[in-house]
């Protein structure tokens, strides 16, 4: 059986054009997926039980001797983490925020160590932004800042950017002016007009000297900005001004560098000054499929995008503080349950060495170095292949991704319900010792 | 030092515990010039160190990066050398770092030796 224009759920492009050939209940072949959607949809070795520490080994466990325990350590808790949440269907992310909210835990997102900085800057800013529809159809002049499209988001160019053919762009990259700004000289730059080759940590100075050069106040600008001569950052203005469409896509180039959120905010101000010449847009390059998904759900849930402290009587909300990194730098959290993430890899190592310290709950299909210091594990079926759910592409589309095979692992979704219930089970047993 | 996403990294990110993750991520590109400088060859690996802690990669030349710069693959290795300041707003600074490169013989640590020493406490 052929499963016809699916979606891939590794990255925030959601290709939806994915032809899926099953066998069995087996995928068997991919065909229009990246490489990075292939090895995501044909899959890898599996977590085969759940599992529970005893002493220093993972002994395998029932799900519901897992939900029990994964309860026990949430309940324990005095300020638990529920951290992850990317790589799942926002069906999920609901049911979470709800476990958070019974527990008493705060909840937030691998944004937190990708596109926090742009979350934080598009709350102080405003996003002028675009579909990636918009962008295909209309964009002209297309920059890529801090991000190099052709290994994260490897199809982006050909279905929505650089290289794709539109309604009124029908020449596709021939028809397009390609502007890379980056430290290094990436794929992405090989498709480039103009490749400007900046130096680390001097975004904000070089966005600054843009945003004058745009307003018309030349003379304040210095001869050289970042290792950039005026007369280059001159004539990249005059490519942006130059535009009938122009559309600014960024990335962890900028969020992780010197200036973090203070860099989104000021790629912000220069696309909203660039208005005032010609129609232009920005727009993160999300990198897992649903990391937007758990930003809406939470904003609409709580009010707030991500780091979300629910241990208060009212949401809160306070990047540097209730950030899963400074919780954990500061010890400020005594157990964790992670989610289709893995922060045992993507987190520094000081912080990484006090997640060992602390409960840990993993919550994934595979097994990876966050298992290694997990006290529970529950393989869950992989959402987006085994599971259908809705999830938010990198421009704020929700598309509803399908069961591709059917699995014999339950959903996060269930498993969350699965502890949420042990948890009230457990609450409603005390009160009734209590009385 | 900067790290990041590459195509290889990513193919391989949820199979961590396998030998294509490690050839993935295991790796510093630098530039020629750097790589010439150093003395490096087949077989040689480089040892990156500053003041959060020290990780042995093999060495790749890139001739996308300047001299000075070397890149990382996003992952545990490179992770090893990134400070748990987030300055305020939740993020670590992942790109940006000043670190020492020189070159060693030590062998790089697979995934499993990598989390070995980390302090698992006692159900």
């Amino acid at each position: 059986m052929i499963v016809k224009d699916a979606i891939c759920s590794f990255c925030g492009c959601l290709c939806d054009d994915i032809n899926v050939e099953v066998e069995e209940n087996k995928v068997k072949s991919v065909k229009h997926a990246c490489r990075l959607g292939s090895s995501k949809i044909l899959g890898h070795g599996r977590i085969s039980s759940p599992m529970v520490r005893k002493g220093r080994e993972l002994k395998e466990a029932s799900y519901q001797e897992a939900y029990d325990r994964a309860a026990e350590i949430l309940m324990d808790a005095q300020k638990p983490l529920l951290y992850g949440w990317a790589s799942t269907v926002c069906e999920a992310q609901k049911k979470g925020i709800l476990l958070a909210e019974e527990v008493g835990g705060v909840l937030d997102s691998t944004a937190t160590v990708c596109h926090g900085p742009s979350v934080i800057g598009i709350e102080e800013k405003g996003l002028p932004g675009a579909t990636l529809g918009q962008v295909k159809n209309r964009a002209d002049t297309i920059v890529f800042w801090g991000c190099n499209p052709a290994e994260a988001h490897p199809r982006h160019s050909l279905r929505y950017s650089s290289n794709a053919c539109g309604r009124f762009t029908p020449d596709g990259r021939s028809g397009r002016k390609i502007i890379v700004v980056d430290v290094r000289e990436t794929r992405t730059a090989k498709n480039a007009d103009k490749l400007v080759i900046i130096q680390p940590g001097t975004d904000y100075e070089i966005i600054s000297a843009l945003r004058m050069l745009v307003a018309g106040k030349s003379d304040t600008v210095p001869d050289e900005v970042g290792g950039i001569p005026k007369a280059e950052l001159v004539s990249l203005v005059e490519m942006l001004k130059a535009a009938k469409f122009g559309a600014v896509f960024f990335g962890l180039g900028i969020t992780h560098s010197r200036g973090r959120y203070k860099n989104i905010d000021n790629a912000l101000s220069l696309v909203a000054d660039l208005n005032s010449y010609t129609k232009f847009v920005i727009t993160p390059m999300r990198g897992h499929y649903n990391v937007g998904g758990i930003g809406q759900v939470l904003a609409w849930s709580s009010g707030y995008p991500m780091s979300v402290d629910f241990t208060r009587q009212a949401p809160y909300f306070n990047p540097g503080e209730t950030s899963a990194c400074d919780l954990l730098a500061k010890a400020d959290t005594d157990a964790a349950l992670i989610i289709a993430a893995d922060p045992a890899s993507n987190f520094p190592r000081p912080i990484v060495e006090m997640l060992a310290k602390i409960p840990v709950i993993q919550i994934d299909p595979y097994e990876n170095p966050t298992t290694l210091l997990a006290e529970v594990v529950i393989p869950s079926a992989i959402a987006g292949v085994e599971v259908e759910g809705t999830a938010y592409r990198m421009d704020g589309l929700a598309l509803r991704m399908r069961k591709l095979v059917d699995s014999g692992y339950p959903s996060d979704e269930e498993i969350l319900a699965g502890i949420l219930e042990s948890v009230r089970r457990k609450r409603c047993s005390i009160s009734h010792e209590g009385a | 030092m900067i790290s990041g996403r590459t195509l290889a990294q990513g193919a391989n990110c949820e199979s961590k515990m396998s030998p294509d993750f490690l050839k993935a991520v295991s790796l510093c590109h630098l530039s020629k010039e750097d790589y010439d400088s150093l003395s490096l060859s087949e077989g040689k690996n480089v040892l990156l160190k500053n003041e959060f802690g020290e990780t042995v990669l093999s060495p790749r030349v890139d001739a996308g990066l300047r001299r000075g710069m070397v890149f990382i693959p996003m992952g545990p290795w490179a992770n090893i050398l990134i400070g748990p300041d987030t300055g305020g707003c939740g993020t670590p600074q992942f790109k940006g770092l000043e670190i020492e490169v020189e070159a060693t013989v030590s062998p790089v640590l697979d995934i499993r030796d990598l989390f070995r020493n980390i302090g698992r406490r006692e159900a």
